[in-house]
């Protein structure tokens, strides 16, 4: 239905922008008055008047349409039948009405459903219909609208453009959605998850298995015993644990090998160096995730496992340190890119005073061009921890799914991403904690990186302020 | 004296600083080329497989038709093959009992059957004829053919039993094995069945994404950085809007799956496992990447451009969209097809609004079930089989492939069409 309207809007638009042109030419031709702007304006003029009324009533009328059928049926189920239903027995009510009404129910009818359909589609005839007679008038009111100004020789290109300049800032302000999208769908389940669970357990508890928290009724009351058993099931610190353990053995490869790569681009190598190394190392840039994981979980485990049994070490197949080796690799060329750009940064003057006095390249680098770079590289590096942080495919495939608060690299450990991904997988029960709680995770990584990323962001500017 | 031993030992530091920056140098260079080297090793016997070459006798008779009977095609395509393929794969090696019997036929992928049947369906003129067809084998058969599986281990631990180890030998020294261009692996959906399982359903679905992504986030995008590079005034809501947009290109990319995941699928109600959802958000991702790029070269035009197009009459809008927007679209559509390669690669996201199901259908539409070939390394590489390894292996080729040609296209472009100002 949408669609053909759409497509008549469409057609009436074009037709609307030939009208709208040719109009004011006939104008100007006919009486002797200037015409304020160019013919092609009116004909946009005309046509945006056509179309956009008559588009923000197709939007309206289908977001609005499925909620207020519904509450039209469910208040008329609830006045016919006697029984007070609870609110799960009505939504699965109104679901098996709207699939007989889409005539592809199987089961049994029952009088109630029969009837809900009935009415369904009564509503829903009456609801298409008035959305076209709406639909048309608000097309032909526009469009008189429009006329009318064209006649009186309107200032058209005002007029379009400021709908342009509108839409263009709520072009712009489609990242906002996103993240007023973001926080809204990580608050509304976590705080459904915080009702069942308390905060304080789930920020500082020492015990994380939410496969014990298995589908619960929500209403249900609960005993002492289980009330003890979903605190010791949401225990999110050996996650936290795991997550910066994992960062850090990562970080631990990559802030010396990045580093020092990012030092030797841009203070020793030649052009050429230059010209061929920084592409090559910004391929592990662009290697997807997936990818990394894969080298992981079926090379570097399992070579690290064979290493380990030759030298008589017990290590896990998923052990932190493998992942950790590989998330670091991966973020070699996001350290190696960023310190080079920020030590190139460094003015000239410096340097060449430091070498003036007598001291070498490397002397220099270190007591002058380091100093200088630090806060930029110290932004470089709290960046690149962010990365670590919220990298999920690496240790989804590499690192351990049990909870295990451990500082031992040879062990599997977990993190928040691959808690994430568990549990989401699959089968998914809104109203258990179990569901709602990686919500909460998903909350704490997203408060994390962003937190991470605003110091960042500090530093980075500090420095560069310093410089400019 | 002094001097001269401290002078040396400040050189040799000084050597020993530059050795460190080609050390970490060559490492990261080392790592690259690893990583490389296992998937390509890995990967590249994937586009082969193994068949076996089986006499087919499709003889009327036993397709259930009279010796006379010319039948049409719409009969054929309802006939009983069953006796003609039971003949032919059991027909390749003489065997005494059942379990001899039944491990001939495992030695056929599951797929023979239809194999024989849609080789007569092409070649309708065989029909009462003797062909010799080469029938792709199974996983088992591929692998040791491929030189994967050891021989030597005993019996009960090997995925293939003595009986069929010797008719492999034999079949090899008659010449019966061969290795043909594996036609399933791109074109095929998944499947249970390593050799027949195929990437064509999950291409179909990056695929899909990929173009919903390029078409919600380009325009979007594009508006965006337009306003607030050219019309954005100076004050708070651009401020926040511009924060907004640089916080959100560094938000990680699982969190975008659960905003699908709340938003989209348990709001909007919109289809689980779909490459429509996929696409939507993984435009969201993109949605930063691009506007950053095209910012970029927006501000790279100079404002001598605009000054001689409002000099000479044409008002701001007219200025931007005739003179300065066309100017800047070489960094723009460079950056897009980045953004674009870096959804390409996107994983996390796809796992939570549900592409990670195991689909055999291809999807024709965006609407359909899909996976995606990031989710498609994903899923194999959780399989043990020995012909998943390699078949994940050859889908990173694929992927990697893709993501090169991306990045050239967009250096190319850039090389290409973009203007230096002086």
């Amino acid at each position: 239905m949408n669609s053909i309207l759409l497509f008549v809007l469409l057609i009436l638009c074009i037709f609307s922008f030939y009208y709208g042109q040719s109009r004011i030419k006939k104008i100007s031709s006919a009486s002797a008055i200037t015409v304020k702007s160019l013919p092609h304006f009116y004909g946009y003029y005309q046509a945006l008047w056509c179309a956009l009324p008559a588009f923000l009533v197709i939007v309206f009328w289908s977001i609005l349409e499925p909620i207020v059928v519904k509450n039209l049926i469910l208040n008329q189920i609830q006045s016919t039948t006697l029984q007070e239903l609870s609110k799960n027995e009505l939504t699965l009510l109104y679901s098996q009405i709207v699939s007989l009404a889409g005539n592809n129910f199987s089961g049994n009818i029952t009088e109630a459903v029969k009837q809900g359909a009935f009415s369904y589609k009564n509503f829903l005839s009456i609801s298409q219909s008035s959305k076209i007679v709406l639909f048309l008038c608000a097309v032909i009111a526009a469009t008189l609208f429009a006329h009318s100004k064209i006649n009186n020789n309107v200032h058209a290109r005002e007029g379009v453009e400021k709908i342009f300049i509108i839409i263009l800032f709520l072009s712009a302000t489609a990242a906002i959605l996103t993240t007023v999208g973001i926080i809204f769908a990580l608050l509304f389940e976590t705080l459904k998850f915080f009702k069942t669970i308390n905060i304080f357990d789930f920020m500082f508890g020492l015990s994380w298995s939410p496969q014990r928290a298995f589908v619960r009724d929500a209403g249900a009351v609960l005993t002492a015993a289980q009330v003890q058993d979903l605190k010791d099931a949401f225990g999110a610190v050996p996650l936290f644990a795991g997550t910066a353990f994992i960062a850090f053995i990562a970080m631990c490869v990559a802030v010396p090998i990045g580093l020092f790569s990012g030092i030797y681009l841009a203070e020793y190598a030649s052009f050429k160096q230059r010209k061929w190394g920084k592409p090559i190392i910004e391929i592990l840039a662009g290697i997807p995730t997936v990818v990394y994981g894969f080298f992981a979980a079926l090379t570097v485990g399992p070579f690290f496992k064979v290493l380990g049994n030759s030298l008589g070490v017990e290590v896990s197949s998923e052990s932190a340190l493998a992942a950790g080796l590989v998330m670091g690799v991966m973020i070699i060329p996001f350290v190696s890119s960023l310190s080079d750009d920020v030590i190139n940064a460094v003015p000239q003057s410096l340097r060449e005073g430091s070498l003036a006095l007598g001291a070498t390249h490397s002397e220099t680098i270190k007591k002058v061009v380091f100093p200088a770079a630090l806060p930029g590289i110290v932004g470089s590096i709290l960046l690149a921890v962010s990365r670590a942080v919220g990298e999920t495919m690496i240790v989804v495939m590499a690192a351990g799914l049990a909870a295990n608060l451990t500082i031992n690299p040879l062990e599997a450990t977990t993190t928040i991403t691959t808690q994430i991904v568990m549990i989401l997988v699959g089968d998914q029960e809104f109203t258990s904690p179990k569901t709602q709680s990686a919500f909460a995770l998903g909350l704490t990584l997203f408060c994390l990186t962003l937190i991470l990323n605003f110091i960042a962001l500090r530093f980075v500017k500090k420095y560069r302020e310093k410089y400019e | 004296m002094n001097r001269e031993i401290r002078l040396k030992k400040r050189y040799a530091a000084e050597q020993r600083f530059k050795l460190y920056g080609v050390i970490s140098i060559l490492t990261a260079l080392f790592f690259v080329g690893l990583l490389l080297f296992k998937v390509f090793s890995g990967g590249a016997t994937a586009f082969i497989k193994t068949t076996i070459a089986v006499e087919v006798d499709y003889n009327k008779e036993l397709l259930g038709f009279e010796a006379s009977q010319i039948p049409s095609m719409e009969e054929v395509k309802q006939a009983d093959f069953y006796d003609v393929t039971y003949q032919a794969a059991t027909g390749f090696y003489k065997f005494s009992n059942d379990a001899e019997e039944k491990s001939i036929r495992t030695m056929l992928s599951g797929r023979y059957e239809q194999e024989i049947k849609n080789y007569l369906l092409n070649n309708p003129d065989l029909l009462g004829k003797k062909e010799v067809l080469y029938l792709t084998t199974s996983d088992d058969v591929d692998q040791l053919h491929k030189g994967n599986f050891p021989r030597d281990i005993p019996e009960e631990r090997r995925r293939i039993n003595n009986f069929q180890l010797q008719v492999y030998d034999a079949l090899v020294e008659q010449g019966k094995i061969k290795t043909k261009y594996n036609n399933y692996f791109l074109t095929n959906g998944d499947s249970r069945d390593a050799e027949i399982a195929g990437v064509g359903g999950s291409m179909m679905g990056s695929f899909f994404s990929i173009i919903i992504c390029l078409i919600l986030a380009f325009p979007i995008a594009i508006l965006a950085a337009v306003y607030l590079e050219e019309f954005a005034p100076k004050n708070r809501t651009t401020e926040i809007i511009e924060i907004n947009i640089n916080n959100l290109a560094a938000v990680p990319s699982i969190v975008f799956g659960l905003l699908a995941l709340g938003i989209l699928l348990n709001t909007f109600g919109l289809p689980r496992s779909t490459s429509l959802v996929g696409g939507i958000t993984l435009s969201l991702m993109t949605l930063p990447t691009i506007i950053i790029a095209c910012r970029a070269s927006l501000k790279a035009v100079p404002p001598s451009i605009r000054e001689a197009a409002l000099a000479v009459g044409a008002s701001k809008v007219q200025t931007t969209i005739h003179h300065v927007v066309p100017l800047a679209m070489p960094g723009t559509l460079s950056g897009t097809i980045i953004g674009l390669a870096q959804a390409l690669g996107e994983t996390a996201p796809l796992l939570l609004i549900g592409m990670v199901a195991f689909v055999v259908d291809i999807p024709s539409v965006p609407t359909d079930p899909s996976a995606s070939l990031p989710v498609q390394i994903y899923l194999w590489s959780e399989q043990a089989e020995r012909g998943f390894v390699e078949k994940t292996s050859a889908t990173i080729m694929l992927l990697i492939g893709f993501l090169i040609i991306m990045n050239s296209l967009a250096v190319w472009a850039r090389q290409k069409f973009e203007r230096k100002w002086m």
